[in-house]
């Protein structure tokens, strides 16, 4: 009686695996459909799957990226607060005081990879027309999977409250005064009037909703922080989660129909 | 019920041409009238009789009953309830209440102020407060926006080359305020200006551009 045997009959193990081990192929199906976490992917793929000269992995690689910048960014936050009194000196005693701080530096550079395989992502996808039907609907929840990993990167940008940050921030959000209808220097919005009164102005447009405020404060970097750190990510998370489901759902990771 | 009659409509006139022309010389000149008028009628009708006994339930008021049942009610209130709730949320975004400084500010006295100095002084609260000659060559004070007319950053006073240069993008200003290099669009915006009991007051919730003519308003600058 080996200490695995013993292991694999407690009644702990049977309660969490309720298959035997995935040694034939029944059972290597019955582990995918029974994990949460398994389940999204196929039972089986094709052998043209793994074939990366086709599929560059860069899908794979973006949601890899993902999850390092999940992990990185949680431990970030126990050290970072976003107020105008700390925030920059976080940054700076992450960099100078804390043990192995260098993971601010792998959060930066992994989300800098993250929007190169993003995009390497999409050209494979377009390149292989793997955007036709009965694809379509995935490419269209892949494009926000990318508008919102641009807007991951954007609110992350303010965070570390250096000049680079304020000005860059400052320059991109006085883009959402141009927005159609819902900036105040936007088309259309001098039509937004009710009996004279302005409904779009400089302190009631898009810009002044993503600030909090007239310009890039406190108020400002608290929003990106929230934003940064929870609103976004549980987008993007759920977001894949329907990405992934679809790849399989539309006739797998690759290859003809 | 639509099978049929889709399927019958097309067939008719043939049927008719052949029945009711015995001859194939009067075929070009009789289908025309013959055939829209009277054939299909006795072909549609006999099937009618036989379908027609269940009574039609009038539609009337099938909306209202619809709609005035609790069911409906609680549905209408509940989604009313939600676009409310989402509404609501939507404005709770915008702040009622800001921590930001004041919109107007003293600048000190006129007389504190020579010709051709940009004063830095009051760069924190927005604005230049600057004495100069004006094209007409006017001697007057005015406050200029410190935002530069590109896309929003702050631009600085260089002394030794009398301009403004913003360190983003590389526009410059004259200390008119007029833009004359770099990306800029339009001149750098002035702030209300005016005198109360001898000191200087910048109004910065009013702004004066010149490109639309503004500059010529009195209180856009103030005259010495």
């Amino acid at each position: 009686m080996a200490i695995g045997d013993f292991i694999r009959n407690s009644q702990v193990w049977k309660s969490i695996f309720r298959h035997p081990a995935p040694r034939d192929r029944r059972n290597r199906v019955v582990v995918m459909l029974t994990n949460v976490f398994l389940h999204l992917h196929p039972v089986s793929v094709r052998k043209s799957g793994i074939n990366l000269s086709y599929t560059w992995c860069m899908g794979g690689i973006t949601f890899f990226l993902f999850l390092v910048e999940t992990v990185t960014g949680v431990l970030l936050m126990f050290y970072y607060r976003p107020t105008l009194e700390h925030a920059y000196n976080d940054i700076l005693s992450l960099r100078d005081v804390a043990t192995l701080g260098i993971l601010r530096e792998l959060h930066r550079w992994g989300a800098h990879a993250m929007v190169i395989s993003i995009w390497l992502h999409m050209y494979r996808v377009f390149l292989t027309g793997s955007y036709k039907p009965p694809r379509e609907f995935n490419w269209g929840v892949g494009v926000i999977l990318l508008v919102l990993t641009l807007l991951l990167s954007f609110t992350g940008y303010l965070l570390p409250w250096d000049q680079l940050a304020i000005w860059a921030i400052t320059v991109g959000s006085n883009m959402a005064r141009a927005t159609p209808l819902m900036g105040y220097e936007g088309p259309g919005a001098k039509f937004l009037t009710i009996g004279g009164v302005e409904l779009i102005h400089s302190r009631s447009d898009a810009r002044f909703v993503l600030l909090g405020g007239s310009f890039v404060g406190e108020t400002a970097l608290l929003r990106f922080y929230v934003l940064h750190c929870v609103a976004i990510p549980l987008a993007v998370a759920l977001l894949i989660a329907i990405h992934f489901w679809r790849v399989r759902k539309d006739g797998g990771i690759s290859g003809a129909l | 019920m639509s099978e049929p009659s889709t399927g019958e409509t097309p067939t008719p006139p043939k049927e008719t041409i052949v029945a009711n022309v015995p001859t194939p010389e009067a075929v070009t000149a009789k289908p025309p009238t013959v055939v829209a008028a009277t054939p299909p009628k006795p072909a549609a009708a006999p099937p009618k009789p036989t379908a027609k006994p269940a009574p039609v339930p009038t539609r009337r008021f099938f909306l209202l009953s619809w709609f005035g049942s609790w069911f409906s009610a609680a549905w209408i209130a509940f989604s009313a309830s939600m676009v409310g709730m989402l509404l609501g949320t939507v404005r709770f975004l915008f702040p009622n209440v800001l921590a930001e400084p004041p919109s107007s500010f003293r600048a000190g006295f006129i007389r504190s102020y020579e010709e051709n100095k940009v004063s830095d002084e009051f760069k924190d609260q927005g604005a230049w407060v600057i004495r100069a000659k004006d094209e007409k060559n006017r001697d007057i004070i005015y406050a200029l926006s410190t935002t530069c007319t590109h896309l929003g950053c702050t631009p600085n006073w260089l002394e030794g080359e009398k301009k403004f240069k913003c360190p983003c993008h590389g526009s410059g200003f004259k200390i008119t305020g007029i833009n004359f290099e770099g990306p800029a669009p339009r001149p750098l915006e002035r702030y209300g200006i005016e005198v109360v009991g001898g000191e200087i007051l910048v109004d910065k919730s009013k702004k004066y551009q010149k490109e639309l003519g503004q500059w010529n308003d009195e209180s856009s600058f103030i005259t010495l």
